[in-house]
């Protein structure tokens, strides 16, 4: 039984984002402190009217490393993070466009290089400091300076060069840039704003990356988002509360959140998530696997399961590209002989069986992916790639062209060989803790074994596998995955570019290894300066059709984002771009005091 | 002397269970590696003698099976379809005893496939996997008692016998060998094994380092025995009349052993096949797709198949009649081996 699909384009409401006037004071205002003065600018979100009050309960992975914007790595930090501290423009995660934040409006020069933004008036953060532009130019200061090793500097440097910003007066602040960035004001998306007055003597003194432990007192941090830190219990949960200086209200005025408290618990693996979540001690969970989604929808009692639809994650089978030295086994040289012809790969793409992949490994909640584009991102889809349906026939022709050949063994099982006569086989290396991707790998090997190839599988524990590829390069291939954070092809830089780290067939090249590769670094960093989106999405596709033909990476599928919550959670809106449940925290709501009072 | 013949009895179980692992291969209905990725998690099929009808049918029969509409593991019986048993029927290729190809199967049908034990998250039979499963177990279990006991008899002789300095060498040994954390040694193990180790030396791999792993215990009852063994009056007397140490251990003092040993044995197989499944269950044993009693259990590690794949249980109770068996000729072993008062 599959609840409705929410379909991306019928959930997407259009949001009207209204900039607060002084009409608004006139509106009646509900009794949550503190009552906003004329001064105030703040944000009004169209929406269901929630009621305030409450605590919601939100399962965590891990127990995040940090709340510290600079230093964060870890999903479960960046998740805390994202509801502790604010952006100039922010990404709907619902629509995937921007929209303002703490920037009330932006102006981009005709040329591309000058960025205007205007704060919005009357700000403050949650220890009730006011911002002002003082502190922007501090937060960019922190960015930028190499010594702190930002997570975010890389993204402020365009063309070599990083952004340079200054004052025009309070409220209003200049960006400018080296060179036309395509991104424009998406850019500033995820880009925290930092409190001045308690990180500057810090920075001075060269602390700065190692604020924001866990066990920072609550009245030594602050942010500019929804929730501010409460309390801290090692091991078990991390409590936030509501802050009271937040700058989004709802159409009635209320200020937002609504909770009270938002609480995580660390929670260490998926199905003991899903066994809290129903035994209800937490609130909402976020990204279940097929399996535990199905069991949750067949008995579900007092909670909603939501099937958001494909999200950004691509999975992709991806074989030894590197160049390696003398010191390799000479069987893993003659191995990469195969890999390294394209009609291998081509073959190999043509005989797995994606659809077998979405039906059996995510019960059909999901996409298969000839690209590396999911169906949850449309804007950048290629409609020109092709879509070929699983074909033996083809996959056998394109081995023979490449000069392969088989022999039948006396019970009737064919052996693929290569032009010396040699048995192709290779092993598939997975992570032990994703069981998605080794049973991917299982039915490839499957797939593999009617062409005579025989395929072994060996799961490896995550670290050991990420070393094994980026490191010592000691694999023949490998299944992974990746998040994209953002809808947009520049999120994944990393994974596209030649030079990237994340390059994973061959990454950190200093020359590109292939003409192809040497093209698809044209032709992403042309996009990333290109004008104009039409322009942008024509030299994006052109990237996608010589992946499609060089398959470097054989893309597989794509799950979609399993949520569910309790339905006493109003406002509930899951998304495909993460934090798939709590983007829209400062909305979410509890319907009745019934779910309180059991607590 | 009805002692005996309760152990013959036990016996004839214990052999009759290891025939119909052995000979898989013809008592399995399929390849237990063959994916049927229309039918995953499909639950046993009810074989009929009566039909919906009312009819009666010599021949057993079973309903074929449709996906219920939208569904990914719900199943309904399609009474449209019967598929009668056949006996003897040809099938998927293998080799009878490893040698022989053949395709003979013990039952069958003659269409669709037919799932007596329901099949697995990639739609592979149960049962053909459970026989074939229990292949790799058993065999790792003997082998892997048979390694041990060889090396505990050795170790234990040794220092039964010759005393001294060489006992309290051997013993702190297999103290140490008692005390460590084996299976972190084996996960280490794993993590240095070059990638394409293939499911046969994998296999074989666990056996070797189970079977090293294991000697301490049975040496330090092997030489409890020669202990005592070594002072009775007709070793004295050999010993007296010249006889070497070579001949003293295999003529007198080795026979002392053999019940010691034969109970061991008894324990140590159905502790071997746990141990092979507790690897396997930890995805340390045999690859993907060779099934393993270990490999077939380790699925309900999930929580979704714990709760809704009822019959994915089923082979932990169908083990039970092979310790049951084991457990059983170990104790009437022992008891027999009390009246001489050897032993433990």
């Amino acid at each position: 039984m599959r609840p409705a699909r929410a379909n991306c384009s019928s959930r997407r409401i259009v949001w009207i984002l209204l900039f607060t006037v002084a009409a608004l004071v006139a509106l009646p205002m509900a009794a949550s402190p503190p009552r906003k003065s004329s001064k105030e600018e703040l944000l009004v979100l169209p929406g269901e009217i929630g009621r305030s009050g409450g605590r919601l309960v939100v399962a965590l992975r891990s127990e995040p490393k940090t709340l510290n914007p600079l230093t964060s790595v870890d999903i479960p930090s960046r998740e805390v993070i994202g509801t502790m501290q604010a952006d100039l423009v922010h990404i709907n995660r619902a629509t995937q466009l921007t929209e303002p934040a703490l920037a009330k409006s932006w102006k981009i020069s005709p040329d591309g290089l000058r960025y205007t933004l205007v704060l919005r008036r009357g700000l403050k953060f949650s220890d009730g400091y006011p911002l002002d532009a003082d502190d922007v130019l501090f937060t960019f200061r922190v960015y930028l300076d190499e010594k702190v090793h930002a997570s975010q500097r890389p993204f402020l440097i365009i063309d070599g060069k990083p952004i340079s910003l200054r004052k025009v007066d309070a409220q209003t602040l200049v960006f400018q840039l080296a060179k036309p960035y395509a991104v424009e004001e998406r850019l500033f998306d995820g880009l925290a704003i930092l409190p001045r007055h308690l990180l500057e003597k810090p920075y001075e003194e060269g602390k700065i990356a190692q604020l924001g432990a866990l066990t920072t007192p609550p009245n030594q941090w602050a942010g500019l988002g929804p929730f501010r830190l409460k309390e801290y219990v090692a091991g078990q949960r991390l409590v936030l509360e509501r802050n009271p200086f937040y700058w989004k209200t709802d159409t009635k005025g209320n200020r937002l959140p609504y909770l009270d408290e938002l609480v995580f618990l660390f929670v260490p693996n998926a199905d003991a998530q899903v066994l809290r979540f129903q035994s209800g001690e937490t609130d909402v969970i976020s990204s279940t696997g097929a399996e535990n989604f199905s069991v949750l929808s067949r008995d579900k009692k007092d909670y909603t399961m939501v099937d958001a639809g494909p999200g950004l994650e691509y999975n992709f089978l991806f074989f030894n590209l590197n160049d390696l030295g003398e010191k390799t086994s000479a069987d893993l040289l003659q191995k990469q002989k195969w890999f390294r012809e394209v009609k291998f790969r081509q073959a190999v793409s043509v005989a797995i069986d994606r659809e077998a992949i979405v039906r059996l490994v995510y019960q059909g909640r999901g996409a298969p992916l000839w690209g590396l584009v999911t169906p949850g991102d449309r804007r950048w889809q290629d409609e020109k790639l092709p879509h070929p349906p699983r074909s033996l026939e083809r996959a056998r022709a394109l081995f023979k062209e490449a000069g392969f050949s088989w022999t039948t063994a006396s019970n009737g099982e064919s052996t693929l060989l290569d032009s010396t006569g040699k048995p192709v086989e290779f092993s598939i290396i997975t992570q032990s803790s994703s069981a998605e991707r080794s049973k991917m790998a299982a039915l490839m090997q499957d797939d593999l074994k009617q062409l005579g190839i025989r395929v072994q599988l060996v799961q490896l524990e995550s670290r050991s596998l990420a070393d094994r590829v980026t490191q010592t390069k000691e694999y023949d291939a490998c299944v992974l995955g990746v998040f994209s954070s953002d809808a947009d092809p520049n999120a994944d830089v990393d994974v596209w570019l030649s030079s990237g780290r994340l390059h994973l067939w061959n990454p950190s090249q200093t020359h590109p290894a292939t003409p192809w590769e040497a093209e698809i670094d044209r032709l992403f960093n042309a996009q990333m300066y290109a004008r104009t989106f039409e322009e942008r999405k024509k030299l994006y596709d052109r990237m996608q059709e010589i992946l499609w033909d060089n398959q470097p990476m054989i893309f597989l599928a794509s799950p979609d984002i399993l949520t569910g919550a309790r339905k006493s959670v109003g406002n509930f809106r899951p998304a495909v771009l993460q934090p798939y449940v709590l983007w829209n925290v400062e909305q979410l709501y509890l319907e009745n005091d019934a779910v309180n009072a059991s607590r | 002397m009805s002692g005996r013949r309760t152990i013959s009895r036990w016996l004839v179980f214990v052999i009759a269970l290891h025939l119909l692992v052995i000979f898989a291969g013809f008592f399995a209905p399929y390849d237990p590696a063959e994916q049927d990725r229309k039918n995953p998690y499909l639950p046993p099929m009810r074989l009929h003698l009566v039909d919906h009808q009312g009819h009666f049918h010599a021949r057993p029969f079973a309903y074929g099976v449709k996906l219920r509409e939208g569904s990914f593991d719900q199943y309904e019986e399609d009474r449209t379809e019967t598929f009668p048993l056949k006996f003897l029927v040809r099938g998927a290729s293998y080799r009878f005893l490893g040698l022989v190809p053949s395709r003979l199967h013990l039952f069958g049908t003659e269409t669709d496939r037919i799932y007596l034990l329901g099949s697995d998250s990639y739609g592979r039979d149960q049962l053909s996997r459970f026989l074939y499963g229990g292949r790799v177990s058993v065999f790792a279990g003997l082998l892997g008692a048979s390694v041990t006991l060889l090396l505990g008899l050795c170790v234990g002789l040794a220092a039964g016998y010759y005393g001294g300095w060489r006992d309290d060498l051997l013993m702190r040994l297999a103290e140490l060998f008692l005390a460590l954390p084996w299976l972190y040694l084996l996960f280490a193990l794993r993590a240095f094994l070059p990638l394409a180790v293939g499911p046969l030396e994998a296999f074989f791999l666990i056996i070797v380092v189970l079977g090293i792993v294991g000697w301490a215990r049975p040496a330090r009852l092997v030489r409890g025995v020669v202990l005592s063994a070594k002072e009775r009056d007709f070793v004295r007397a050999a010993r007296g009349f010249g006889a070497a140490d070579g001949y003293l251990l295999r003529r007198h003092i080795l026979p002392e052993t053999s019940s010691v040993l034969l109970t061991q044995a008894t324990m140590l197989v159905p502790q071997f096949i746990l141990a092979e499944m507790t690897l396997s269950f930890l995805g340390l044993g045999v690859p993907e797709p060779v099934p393993s009693w270990g490999n077939l259990l380790s699925s309900l590690q999930q929580y979704s198949v714990l709760v809704s794949y009822w019959w994915m249980y089923l082979p932990a109770l169908i083990m039970l009649p092979f310790f049951l068996g084991y457990l059983g000729l170990g104790s009437e072993l022992q008891e027999r081996a009390e009246p001489y008062k050897i032993g433990r």
